[in-house]
């Protein structure tokens, strides 16, 4: 057997988990219900005020999350990565436990201790609960880019004469770059989409994009559900290409 | 006191990592304008010493002084020196010009000065126009000459390099020593430059110190440490060098490879025991009887580009290295002399083994981590404090740990001719050394035994 010939498990399994879905996305997204072509599910979005707002909440509740992310994250990973501040690998773990938990479970958890402490679900809770999903995903690849840096670098720059908080702004921050663009990708992107959190923090409240999709297909809209996939797909590979060009650097988690 | 042209004075400075004493009581003054190296095998302490200079670490004991001033609540950002890296670190988001910039804009020191200063020092190192290259697009040997610059520009009092060319090939490595050289001379900063390259070393220092397991050995200009080294380690370490167990007999005057010499050496006294060193360009062929002082066949012949390399046999059975610019066949006996200038005469670091032990009953002794059997000793008792004495040749060294009273492995090792002397160093820190005729390599795992007729023991003296 030809070397080439292990690989057709995992071309036969890509075939129809993911490029078949794909393409099946792309054809119902330019059908009309009785299969003829049309550009008109497309349109519909645009026209569609309910479904543009939505989509406008969606990105505007994303940016925020991936920027509290890398607030709250970045100086959890550095200290992390520090070895004076942190001798021990449990702070990590700690840190990264929370993924080995279903999201879901997590999240319907989050929104019990809501309703317990007496808070209204709304844009606070909805914030709150993303931010605890996805922040080990911003923290794992700046924590890895930190911890391998070559403390070299650190050196040299004090050696030159910067000051502490001068080493941190100019060298730390702009070489750790690669983590923060991995940790956006991985945060920014499923934020986009997600639909649960919003549906168990906010009693669906507030919509996201992931929502209407859902909805769509749920009352058997499978055509406009699947151009707003097809939308929302284009949107994260374009966000992708903002993140890309860094990516050279060695680092990051993808 | 530092007298006024002291630019570093080192005083009684000490280091541990853990329970390892990396620097065991450095003293050492650096002149302003001098081009010193730290000179030593890896391990030795030199990188150690730097890092504390450059301030990123703190002496455990001794102060470390600045013209005079102790430095060391100072930390390295504010220190007025610049490091040239081993792997130069150069900042990889920052190209050419702002990396050699990166110390000016910190001191807020005007652009257009910035730009004047950049170009000047690029030009010293002789990278003009490569201000706007990414660094990581650069050779080896540029990356060194940014990296050189980029200390340059913020003009150091003193100039701080770790093994700076020890990633270049050799060519280039030469080439950069030149200018290293020609750039000290023109600028006539302080030099404190580290490396375990004996050759980089000589060919550049004003001043050399040989450092050794924590210690500094030797300090001197490069031809004191090859022409007179103090003790083995140096003699072996700088150069190629024949060394050799010998007997000073009286003043100008020395036996060694059963022979005796005329040597300039005075005030060791009488048959007193040494260590010879003789270079091995330094012993000559002769063809005239009258000149010869020993014979000896050559057992082998190796071009070296400019020289070749021979080994002899003695006619009373020591091997000596000699180079000579002309080859003597294999085979062939030759006749040799030395230069009574050519022969350096050192004290013996030591003539045996000395340890500090305890008798656990009159048959046993506890010493260096082991419980070793001795003959009976009269007039001891259990818990008596002793001193050991064994004689190098008759420590008895086994292929496998488990076989020895005490394991350790070969530490160092140098050949004196007709048997090899080993320092083994035990699992638990200490030192034993061995005369041997067996061939061990350094890093080899031994068990150490020693037979009980040879340990000598005596109570100790201690009050």
């Amino acid at each position: 057997m030809k070397r080439s010939h292990w690989s057709i498990p995992y071309v036969v399994f890509l075939t129809i988990f993911v490029v078949l879905p794909l393409v099946l996305v792309l054809v119902y997204a330019f059908q009309d219900g009785s299969g003829h072509f049309t550009f008109a599910n497309i349109t519909k979005f645009f026209t569609d005020s309910d479904a543009l707002s939505t989509f406008a909440v969606s990105i505007e509740v994303a940016i925020e999350n991936t920027l509290i992310c890398i607030l709250l994250g970045y100086p959890a990973a550095w200290i992390l990565a520090n070895k004076d501040l942190n001798r021990s690998a449990v702070t990590i773990i700690l840190f990264i436990m929370p993924m080995w938990i279903n999201a879901l479970m997590r999240t319907l958890a989050t929104a019990e201790l809501f309703n317990m402490l007496g808070i209204t679900l709304g844009k606070g809770t909805l914030l709150f609960g993303m931010v605890y999903d996805y922040l080990p995903f911003m923290i794992y690849p700046i924590y890895n880019v930190l911890n391998k840096m070559d403390k070299s670098y650190s050196e040299a720059a004090q050696d030159l004469g910067a000051k502490p908080w001068e080493v941190f702004w100019k060298v730390t921050v702009p070489l750790s770059m690669p983590g923060v663009s991995s940790g956006i990708l991985m945060v920014f992107m499923p934020t986009v989409s997600t639909f649960a959190i919003s549906e168990f923090l906010t009693n669906n409240k507030i919509k996201l994009f992931g929502t209407i999709i859902q909805e769509n297909i749920n009352s058997s809209m499978w055509n406009y559900g699947a151009a707003l996939a097809l939308i929302m797909l284009v949107i994260i590979g374009i966000s992708t290409l903002f993140t890309d060009e860094r990516k050279e650097v060695e680092g990051g988690l993808i | 006191m530092a007298s006024s042209d002291h630019i570093i004075d080192l005083k009684h400075v000490s280091k541990r990592f853990g329970d390892k004493v990396v620097l065991d009581d450095i003293n050492l003054y650096i002149r302003k304008g001098e081009f010193v190296t730290l000179l030593g095998p890896s391990g030795c302490g030199k990188t150690t010493t730097l890092r504390m200079i450059s301030g990123f670490l703190a002496p455990d004991e001794g102060e470390i002084l600045l013209d005079g001033k102790d430095i060391s609540g100072i930390p390295p950002y504010k220190r007025p020196f610049n490091t040239v890296f081993q792997r130069y670190a150069l900042f990889p988001h920052l190209d050419v010009y702002d990396n050699i910039a990166f110390g000016l804009k910190l001191q807020k020191v005007p652009e257009d000065e910035i730009s004047a200063r950049v170009r000047k020092v690029l030009k010293l190192v002789s990278m003009t126009d490569y201000e706007d290259r990414d660094v990581e697009s650069l050779s080896g040997g540029q990356q060194q000459r940014v990296a050189i610059a980029r200390a340059l520009v913020n003009r150091p009092q003193i100039l701080l390099l770790d093994e700076p060319l020890a990633a270049l090939d050799l060519k280039m490595r030469k080439d950069m020593q030149i200018e290293l050289k020609e750039m000290h001379r023109e600028l006539g900063i302080t030099f404190i430059y580290v490396t375990h390259d004996q050759e980089e070393a000589l060919t550049l220092s004003d001043t050399i110190v040989v450092m050794n397991e924590g210690k500094i050995q030797q300090i001197g200009t490069p031809t004191d440490i090859y022409n007179e080294p103090v003790n083995c380690f140096v003699a072996d370490f700088i150069g190629e060098s024949n060394i050799l167990k010998g007997r000073m007999l009286r003043d100008r005057r020395v036996a060694f490879i059963k022979h005796e010499f005329d040597c300039v050496d005075e005030g060791f006294g009488e048959d007193v025991p040494v260590d010879v060193v003789v270079r091995p360009e330094d012993i000559y062929f002769t063809t005239d009887p009258a000149k010869c002082q020993f014979k000896a066949t050559v057992n082998s012949c190796i071009f070296k580009g400019v020289h070749y390399e021979m080994w002899v046999d003695t006619d009373t059975g020591y091997e000596l290295m000699i180079q000579n610019y002309d080859p003597y066949p294999v085979g062939s006996e030759v006749m040799l002399y030395i230069d009574p200038d050519d022969i350096q005469v050192m004290h013996k670091e030591r003539i045996r083994n000395v340890f500090e032990g305890t008798m656990v009953d009159e048959n046993h002794v506890e010493m260096i981590g082991g419980v070793f059997e001795c003959l009976p000793q009269a007039g001891l008792a259990a818990g008596d404090h002793v001193r050991v004495e064994v004689r190098f040749e008759k420590v008895d060294l086994q292929d496998h740990q488990e076989d020895g009273v005490v394991a350790g492995e070969v530490h160092f090792l140098l050949y004196k001719g007709d048997h090899y002397h080993l320092t083994i160093l035990t699992e638990d820190g200490f030192h034993i050394w061995v005369d041997t005729n067996d061939i061990w390599d350094k890093g080899d795992l031994v068990g150490v035994n020693i037979a009980p007729e040879d340990l000598k023991i005596s109570r100790s003296d201690e009050a």
